[in-house]
C-alpha cells in the first residue's frame, strides 16, 4: 500500500471528555430532553394530580396526535422543506372518511384508504409543486392548507347537509377498523389509546430510517448540502415528495385515529391551531430551519413536553392562555439554542 | 437505454477509450456552454482541461459526471453511447468526480459523507439497512490512503480542516472510480505537501489504468502530470494537444489568458519602454 511511505496530516484529536460533551451536544434531542425533565419537575410541584394515571393518561391523549404529526414534519424539516397542511389533512381526511361511509355508503376499510389516497394526492401536489417550482415550501404549502380547509369545511355541509355525522359505526368492517385505529385499554384506573402505540411506532420507524437507511442519509444530504447531495447522484427531489406524502399519511392517521375515537366528525376546527404546533414541536425538538440537522426522537420527546406543559396548567387551575405563553418562551430558547449548536458545528477549524 | 448501466456489461477492450465525446453540445438557453466537443479519453492517460473561467470547464465536468445531460452530439462510455440522467448513472459506471465544492455536507459525519449517494447495504428491502460498520471501516483505510490518519469517522465533516475535506474529497473518487476520475481542481488553496500526496494519487490511478481527467487554471501543474491537454476557449476546443508538442511556457501562452497578457505585455511596453527593461 502506498498509505506506508505517505507522511501524514492528522492535527492533534480533542481529548476524549471534551469529545464527550460535544458529541453529547451534537444530539439534537438533548435540550428537549432537559427542558421535559424540568417542566416535569415544575408541575409535578404545582400540580400532584398530573403524576397519577390518569394524569398520565391525559398527556399522552394529547402527545400521540401531536407526536405523530411532529416525526413527519420534524423528518421533513431535517430535508430542508416544511409542510403546514398537516392539520388540514388531520381535518380533512376523516370528513371524507365519515361523507363516504354515511353518505355514499362505503364500507370502512375502502372509505379509509379512499381518503388516504387523497392524502397522498395532496403530499404529491404539495412535493411536486415544490420540487419543480423552487417555490418555498411554506407559502405553497400555506396556499393548499388554505384551499383545502376552504374545500373540506364548505364541501363537507353541502353535501351532509348538517355538521355532524353520526351513525358511522353501522358499516360494514367498522368494528375490525375501530380494533386497529379506536380501541383502549384499562391501565390502573385510566384509559389509555392506541393513539400512544402508533405514536411510538412512527418514532421508532422514523429514526431507524434516519439513522439506518439509505432514505434517511439522503433526507440529511437534501436538507443540509443540496448541490453536494445532487452532485453526488443523491435522489433529492424523489426524497423531497416522499416526505411531503409522509407528512400527508401522518396527516391522515392522525385523522383516522380521532375519528374512531369519537365515532363522529364534529366541524369544529382544530385544524388552525394545530398547522403550526407541528412545526412549532419538530423545532423544540431539535431541527434545525435551515435543515440538515434534528430527529424523531426529539421531535417525539418535544411533544411530550408540549402535552405535559398543558395538562399541566390545566390541572394546576391556570388560565389555559398561559399555554401560548409558555410555549412561545419555549420556541424561542429552543431556536436560540439551535442557533448555537449550529454555529458550533457549522463552524470550520481554520487549517 | 438510459437505466441499469453497470460496469460489467461494458467490456472495454485495451484500446477503446474510457470515455469518448463526440460534438457535444451543450446550451445554456439558447448560448452553447459546450459547443461540438471531441475528445477521447484513454485508459491510463492525465487529460488536462486548460481554459479561463467561463470556457466551459466546468459544463464538461457535469456532463462527463452525469449532472448535466447533453443536448447534441454523443458520448460514450467503454464505446457504448449513453446519456446520464443524474450522477448516480455515472458513478455506477465507475466515474467519480472531485468536485470544485467537494461537494462534503458540513452537519453529516465523515463516513456517511464518504458513501453518500452510494452507500453499502445489508439485508432484503423492507430491512434494507446501512452496513455502518463496514462503511466506517472503509473510510478510515480510504483516508488513511490519502494520508489522513487516527481519523474518527462518526464525527461530523465540519470538524475537519480545510485541507482535510479535500482529502475527503479525493479519497471518495478514488475509491469509487473504478474507470475515470474527473477531478475539478478546488477552489480552495492547497499546501503543497497536500497537493503532493494528490499528486501521487492521480499517478497511482493512472497506472492501474483509469482515464483521469484534471480540470486546473494552473498550466505548469498540467505540464508536471498531464499526458493530454485539452485547450478550452468559450466552448470551443482551442487545442488537443499531447506532451511531445508543447512545454510549460507553451502551454500557458496557448491559454486564452496568456494571449490576452501578452497583447498587454506589447501594449503596455509600446507605451512605457521602460517597463521592457524589467
Amino acid at each position: 500500500m502506498i498509505s506506508d511511505r505517505l507522511p501524514s496530516f492528522g492535527h492533534a484529536r480533542p481529548a476524549p471528555a471534551h469529545r464527550f460533551l460535544s458529541r453529547a451536544l451534537a444530539r439534537p434531542s438533548v435540550p428537549a430532553v432537559v427542558v421535559l425533565v424540568l417542566v416535569v419537575v415544575f408541575f409535578w410541584v404545582q400540580a400532584p394530580a398530573l403524576s397519577t394515571n390518569a394524569g398520565l393518561a391525559g398527556i399522552l391523549d394529547v402527545a400521540a396526535p401531536l407526536g405523530i404529526g411532529a416525526v413527519a414534519v420534524a423528518l421533513l424539516l431535517i430535508a430542508g422543506q416544511f409542510d403546514l397542511s398537516v392539520g388540514v389533512m388531520a381535518l380533512g381526511s376523516p370528513l371524507l372518511t365519515a361523507m363516504l361511509i354515511g353518505e355514499a355508503g362505503w364500507p370502512a376499510w375502502p372509505a379509509l384508504l379512499a381518503s388516504l389516497l387523497a392524502a397522498l394526492v395532496v403530499g404529491v401536489v404539495n412535493g411536486v409543486l415544490v420540487v419543480n417550482t423552487g417555490l418555498p415550501s411554506f407559502l405553497v404549502t400555506l396556499a393548499t392548507f388554505l384551499v383545502l380547509q376552504g374545500t373540506a369545511l364548505a364541501g363537507f355541509e353541502v353535501v351532509a347537509g348538517s355538521t355532524q355525522v353520526g351513525g358511522l359505526d353501522a358499516a360494514p368492517g367498522w368494528n375490525s377498523a375501530a380494533a386497529v385505529f379506536g380501541s383502549s385499554a384499562e391501565l390502573g384506573g385510566a384509559r389509555f389509546h392506541v393513539a400512544v402505540l402508533w405514536w411510538v411506532a412512527a418514532t421508532a420507524l422514523a429514526t431507524w430510517a434516519l439513522w439506518r437507511t439509505r432514505f434517511g442519509n439522503a433526507v440529511f444530504a437534501s436538507g443540509g448540502a443540496r448541490t453536494a447531495a445532487r452532485e453526488l447522484g443523491v435522489p433529492v427531489r424523489r426524497t423531497t415528495v416522499a416526505l411531503f406524502c409522509l407528512t400527508a399519511t401522518a396527516g391522515w392517521l392522525i385523522g383516522t385515529l380521532g375519528l374512531f375515537r369519537v365515532e363522529s366528525v364534529p366541524l369544529v376546527n382544530p385544524g388552525v391551531g394545530t398547522a403550526l404546533d407541528f412545526l412549532v414541536v419538530a423545532v423544540i425538538g431539535g431541527c434545525l430551519l435551515t435543515g440538515g440537522y434534528g430527529s424523531a426522537i426529539g421531535a417525539a420527546v418535544a411533544a411530550l413536553l408540549y402535552a405535559v406543559a398543558r395538562q399541566g396548567i390545566t390541572v394546576a387551575g391556570w388560565d389555559p392562555r398561559w399555554f401560548q405563553t409558555l410555549l412561545g418562551a419555549l420556541l424561542l430558547l429552543a431556536l436560540v439554542a439551535n442557533g448555537v449548536v449550529r454555529r458550533r458545528l457549522k463552524a470550520v477549524p481554520r487549517s | 437505454m438510459s437505466t441499469a448501466y453497470s460496469p460489467d456489461q461494458l467490456p472495454a477492450p485495451a484500446h477503446t477509450p474510457v470515455i469518448e465525446l463526440r460534438g457535444l453540445t451543450v446550451r445554456h438557453g439558447s448560448v452553447p456552454a459546450l459547443n461540438r466537443v471531441g475528445a477521447t479519453l484513454q485508459p491510463g492517460t492525465i487529460t488536462c482541461v486548460l481554459g479561463e473561467n467561463g470556457s466551459g470547464k466546468s459544463t464538461l465536468v457535469s456532463v462527463l459526471s452525469g449532472l448535466r445531460r447533453h443536448d447534441e452530439g454523443e458520448l460514450f462510455v467503454a464505446g457504448t453511447p449513453v446519456n446520464f440522467r443524474s450522477p448516480r448513472q455515472a458513478r455506477a459506471l465507475g466515474i467519480a468526480t472531485v468536485w470544485q465544492d467537494l461537494a462534503v455536507a458540513p452537519l453529516l459525519s465523515i463516513w456517511r459523507n464518504f458513501f453518500l449517494g452510494a452507500e453499502p447495504t445489508r439485508g432484503i428491502w423492507p430491512f434494507r439497512r446501512l452496513d455502518v460498520d463496514g462503511a466506517r471501516e472503509t473510510t478510515v483505510r480510504a483516508m488513511a490512503r490519502v494520508g489522513v490518519t487516527g481519523l474518527d469517522p462518526d464525527q461530523p465533516a465540519s470538524a475537519l480542516q480545510a485541507g482535510e475535506r479535500q482529502s475527503l474529497a479525493v479519497a471518495r473518487a478514488l475509491h469509487f472510480g473504478a474507470r475515470a476520475l474527473v477531478i475539478d481542481e478546488p477552489v480552495t488553496p492547497m499546501t503543497v505537501a497536500r497537493q503532493t500526496l494528490f499528486g501521487q494519487a492521480i499517478l497511482a490511478a493512472k497506472a492501474q489504468g483509469l482515464a483521469v481527467v484534471v480540470v486546473t487554471n494552473n498550466p505548469r501543474y498540467a505540464h508536471l502530470i498531464g499526458d493530454r491537454f485539452l485547450l478550452l476557449a468559450h466552448g470551443h476546443v482551442a487545442g488537443n494537444l499531447t506532451r511531445d508538442d508543447v512545454d510549460a511556457d507553451d502551454l500557458t501562452a496557448l491559454m486564452a489568458g496568456g494571449e490576452q497578457l501578452t497583447t498587454l505585455t506589447d501594449a503596455l511596453t509600446a507605451l512605457h519602454p521602460e517597463l521592457g527593461e524589467r
